[in-house]
């Protein structure tokens, strides 16, 4: 930081040139799959740098009738907003039963050890366990079967994250309120909730992100009617003649919430993801 | 109840409230959703997947018929090729894409945090990848991987290589997965490292560069030193999710060509789902779930004491 000001700025420059390489990199595919959605399959297949863009991809994977993908969208949000609430009430108030009511430690220890052991597994290891639980209850091809997975796919996460922030929570507000005679639902709801949002906003939005982007337990858990959009467009590969150009339209359509959660979410994605990481 | 007791003395710092009757029933109240997941979704389905393993199973509509086989399954396992390729696959593309990660992510974390001005706009583009599905990711690179029509065929050719199958020889084809991997997640090791780096302490480095320490030095002595917690974690996060790779290699190559690019994760489902033998995949997915608890426990425990160790 002492160094003189010429070379200092050269390195700058340096460093500016290499992260705009970089971001150049990241962004890339993105640009161009984002062009082979505008094309026609010919242009695609022609390798056309100039062409003249097309709604066709749009029109057919949106309004075609051989095409689910609205269902598809609609499905993954429902999908997705079931489980996030539910896994922001589970954890929420499991965080504050395990840190703030006094259980042996062994309670704690072991809840939270299980749930540091199953994130660590592949999800398809109970992809396979669910759907052998979940068939002979009628809950394949269900919407509450694929909630409830995610559900549990997310809960971990959202243990750890909630138990970090309901921690934060100063002990002599809890008293303060048990003073004043508030029993537990109250002190969740007044206290504890308003105190740990950021925490809730941060799980929520990357248990929804989860969910949105789960494939392997989405793919053996449903079929035509409850599929989410990545089981849509894993499907998309398997056709023997596959409809490249659809299948960039679909892709594109398929990252708009992420992109959205990106612009207005940003500082509860990295806190989310950086949690745990850094003390 | 006794333990409950004999935990009083331990918080004795805080003020000790009697509990008010009921607050017992609470306590248990606020705790029982999460114990109804963990034992009903993930405790239960695991016993039934190891009951599963020593079975055979046929379904008919919704019952299913179970023979009994003993071990047979785990007996047949380590002959079973798809497996075998599965771990050896699953084990170097997990090694050397997490490696690529961690040096590029911390190399593009490094050029970050000594940016003032972009460092939001740089963040949010790198942040990108992290946040879309990996079965997209793997659509996206399965076009531009393409034979006919792939942009990374243009690109190679501009520097006077031929075109290539990418994904269809088997010489090619893990490293162009470890390609689309290494895209896919360098930006969460970015991200990481870079919280990391932006809590260390000034002092260490004020105190550096009056002794007229220069970048490199800064960096071998400074930097990575008080980063090794970080590393650490970064690298076992990563570690964890490349082994649950599926949806890219799911829509990349399905494991091929013949079992070039085949995981674990892939073998489990086809020998699962596609082919069937609940019996004979619940075997794999039991070796796998402990196997892989077994690692990423041994891989943090050498780190943790190594870097106690220092």
């Amino acid at each position: 930081m002492s160094r003189s000001a010429g070379s200092s700025r050269a390195a700058l420059v340096l460093r500016h040139l290499l992260l705009v390489l970089a971001a150049i990199i990241v962004l890339f595919p993105f640009l161009w799959i984002g062009a082979a959605a505008f094309k026609t399959q010919i242009s695609l297949l022609m390798g056309q740098i100039l062409f003249q863009p097309v709604l066709m991809n749009f029109e057919a994977v949106l309004t075609a009738r051989s095409s689910d993908y609205v269902r598809n969208f609609a499905n993954s949000l429902t999908v997705g907003l079931l489980s996030t609430a539910l896994v922001l009430v589970v954890a929420t108030l499991a965080a504050y039963s395990l840190n703030r009511m006094r259980w042996p430690r062994w309670v704690g220890h072991s809840m939270l050890g299980w749930a540091v052991v199953f994130h660590m597994v592949p999800p398809i290891t109970l992809a396979g366990a669910w759907y052998s639980m979940f068939r002979p209850l009628g809950l394949d091809n269900s919407y509450l079967g694929l909630v409830l997975a995610h559900t549990t796919l997310n809960l971990p996460m959202a243990l750890w994250m909630m138990s970090v922030f309901v921690n934060d929570v100063p002990e002599e507000l809890l008293e303060a309120a048990r003073i004043d005679g508030a029993r537990t639902p109250r002190i969740l709801w007044s206290v504890i909730v308003p105190l740990v949002a950021p925490g809730l906003a941060a799980a929520g939005v990357l248990a929804f992100i989860f969910s949105w982007n789960e494939f392997a337990v989405a793919l053996t858990l449903t079929q035509r009617e409850t599929a989410t959009v990545p089981v849509a467009i894993g499907k998309y590969a398997q056709e023997n003649t596959i409809a490249y150009t659809e299948m960039a339209a679909a892709a594109m359509l398929s990252i708009v919430p992420a992109v959205v959660l990106l612009l207005v979410a940003q500082r509860f994605i990295v806190r989310g993801l950086t949690n745990g990481a850094v003390k | 109840m006794a333990s409950e007791t004999s935990m009083a003395p331990d918080s004795a710092a805080v003020p000790v409230r009697a509990a008010p009757p009921g607050e017992r029933g609470w306590r248990a109240l606020t705790l029982a959703p999460a114990l109804v997941v963990f034992i009903g979704l993930t405790l239960l389905p695991m016993l039934n997947l190891l009951a599963l393993s020593f079975h055979d199973v046929a379904w008919a509509e919704r019952t299913a018929t179970w023979s009994f086989v003993g071990l047979a399954h785990f007996r047949a396992l380590p002959g079973d090729s798809l497996f075998r390729a599965g771990i050896v696959n699953t084990l170097v593309f997990a090694i050397v894409a997490v490696l690529l990660q961690m040096v590029l992510g911390f190399g593009l974390a490094l050029l970050t945090s000594a940016v003032v001005r972009g460092k939001v706009v740089y963040r949010t583009i790198f942040l990108l990848p992290i946040l879309i599905p990996g079965i997209v990711i793997g659509a996206i690179w399965k076009l531009m991987y393409s034979f006919d029509f792939g942009v990374i065929n243009t690109i190679t050719g501009l520097f006077g290589f031929g075109p290539q199958d990418w994904l269809g020889q088997g010489h090619l084809a893990l490293a162009s997965v470890i390609v689309v991997d290494v895209w896919h997640w360098t930006p969460f090791c970015f991200l990481l490292l870079l919280a990391g780096l932006e809590s260390l302490p000034q002092d260490a480095y004020e105190a550096a560069a009056i002794d007229g320490a220069n970048g490199w030095q800064r960096l071998v002595h400074i930097t990575l030193p008080l980063m090794i917690p970080t590393l650490v974690v970064t690298f076992v996060f990563r570690m964890i999710l490349a082994f649950k790779v599926f949806d890219e290699i799911y829509l990349l190559t399905g494991g091929g060509p013949g079992t070039a690019t085949e995981v674990i994760s892939f073998s489990i489902y086809r020998r699962f789902f596609t082919e069937d033998r609940a019996g004979y995949g619940s075997a794999m997915s039991i070796v796998t779930f402990f196997g892989i608890a077994l690692l990423i426990i041994l891989i943090t425990s050498f780190l943790r004491r190594r870097e106690t160790g220092r």
